[in-house]
């Protein structure tokens, strides 16, 4: 049973169908000059209207980059260029992915400013406005949610704050399109096709056109993705966020109260156990905790061995051997962290199952470390 | 996996245990996470309030697994008193035992 949706999410079956449809139409180089190349062309620039129109932007102001790793790179570093001779550094919460961290010591290794979040994961509003009016700022960047525990981020109030400073924001909604309403006030946007059940290959990042960015490499064509991208993957992930974006109400009810029978009986049946992140403003469909005295990779694998997939909040940090960066920030317990996360095709039976099976597991664990009744 | 039970606290205590005040030091060097936690809580396990346990530790999750479980269990790290031998910081972590003001900050804990 597949409960790691907050990684890639199951494909959507609309994702599927359309990348099959226009591998079949638009498998041409879309700068082409004849009529293969043009119903390439035609299906990429149809992708990008449709993104544009699921993120609240135009056209123009969406570009289609590798992956999302890709986009929060490019973000990050395509701001930072334009406001070169404002200053080199890059004001960031704690709890941000380690791309956007990465891309700001590339800069220069003392560029980052991390900003520090309360034990919700929430990002301190005074400490982050007076980060970013400090001198010499380029570039803001603050998630919209947490993937790791799924809190959502006071983005308005940070991107008033940023527009006060003159500095730029870049608001990565890696973890949250597709599952919860974007915001619509940043400068400059990051989302994942496949957290929404896109095909991997792609990932999308829009600039407003009032936000001055330069794109960093050397010159092309398409200065954002040089060499282009998959125009298939770039159409399904368009398509299936359409599809994701219609269903999003009646799927959000629901996987609200998978998540809150998850949060509620992992409290009670399991001791021991630190549920983590903001219990209201939250993404709907993950759930985190810590268990007390067990190791992560042992618990993934004893739940794996029973059929269950979950993931751990550390897998997607920098280096694995480090605890999970965000676990840290919050001051919860960083070992013996599991993440569930369920999507479209998870019911009420499959989580009730799930939770049925987390105790026995985790006392296994526990007992093999010596470490029952402490 | 390591043993970590109760009678194997990994102990190279400076004071004896159980006495009120007297430091008590679990040397969980070169132990993989979760183990210097599971060691502390062994070793805490039959030591009264007051006592202060230190933990000496190379794996750099415990840095925030510890007080992570001081707060779940009611205890306070403490700031390592001046002029002792080994200076605090990386490496080294004190817990004073059952002496924690309050409950654990909003949300924190198990919900």
């Amino acid at each position: 049973m597949y409960l790691d949706a907050a990684g890639p999410a199951p494909r959507h079956p609309a994702a599927t169908q359309a990348w099959l449809a226009a591998e079949a139409e638009g498998w041409a180089d879309p700068r082409g000059l004849h009529a293969e190349g043009r119903r390439a062309r035609l299906l990429l620039e149809s992708a990008r209207e449709s993104l544009a129109g699921s993120l609240g932007c135009r056209t123009e102001e969406v570009h289609l980059v590798a992956s999302h790793t890709a986009a929060l790179h490019a973000g990050v570093l395509g701001l930072a260029r334009a406001r070169r001779r404002t200053g080199h550094r890059v004001v960031a919460s704690a709890v941000e992915r380690a791309a956007v961290h990465e891309a700001a010591r590339s800069l220069e290794p003392d560029a980052l400013t991390t900003v520090p979040v309360d034990a919700l994961a929430r990002v301190d509003l005074a400490a982050w406005d007076a980060a970013v009016r400090s001198p010499g700022v380029a570039v803001a960047a603050l998630q919209h949610a947490n993937g790791e525990v799924g809190t959502l981020q006071p983005v308005p109030a940070a991107h008033a704050t940023a527009q006060t400073a003159g500095v730029p924001l870049l608001v990565d909604a890696g973890a949250s399109a597709g599952q919860v309403p974007l915001p619509a006030d940043w400068d400059a946007l990051a989302v994942d096709p496949t957290a929404w059940g896109g095909i991997a290959g792609v990932g999308v990042l829009a600039v407003r056109s009032r936000t001055r960015a330069t794109p960093v490499g050397p010159g092309d064509e398409d200065p954002w993705s040089p060499g282009g991208v998959s125009v298939a993957a770039a159409f399904a992930a368009a398509v299936s966020l359409e599809a994701v974006l219609r269903e999003q109400q009646e799927a959000d009810r629901r996987r609200r109260d998978l998540v809150d029978l998850l949060r509620r009986r992992v409290a009670a049946e399991v001791p021991d156990v630190d549920v983590v992140g903001d219990p209201v403003e939250r993404l709907p469909h993950v759930v985190t905790f810590s268990c007390l005295y067990v190791d992560g990779e042992t618990l993934l694998g004893e739940l794996d061995r029973r059929g269950f997939a979950v993931g751990s909040g550390s897998a997607c940090t920098s280096s694995a051997q480090e605890p999970s960066h965000v676990l840290a920030a919050m001051g919860a317990l960083t070992h013996g962290n599991v993440r569930v996360a369920v999507h479209h095709r998870t019911t009420a039976d499959d989580v009730e199952r799930f939770c049925d099976v987390l105790p026995g597991a985790v006392a296994h664990v526990r007992g093999l470390a010596g470490a029952a009744g402490l | 996996m390591t043993g970590g039970g109760p009678d194997d606290g990994g102990t190279a205590g400076t004071g004896a245990a159980g006495h009120p005040g007297a430091g008590v030091v679990v040397d969980a060097r070169g132990l993989a996470c979760p183990l210097p936690v599971i060691r502390l809580a062994a070793v805490a396990r039959g030591l009264g309030p007051g006592t202060r346990v230190t933990v000496l530790w190379t794996d750099p999750a415990a840095a925030h697994d510890i007080p992570a479980w001081a707060r779940m269990r009611g205890h306070r790290v403490e700031a390592d008193e001046p002029g002792e031998a080994a200076p605090p910081g990386p490496g080294r972590t004190s817990v004073l035992l059952g002496t924690q003001d309050g409950p654990a900050p909003a949300g924190a804990g198990p919900s």
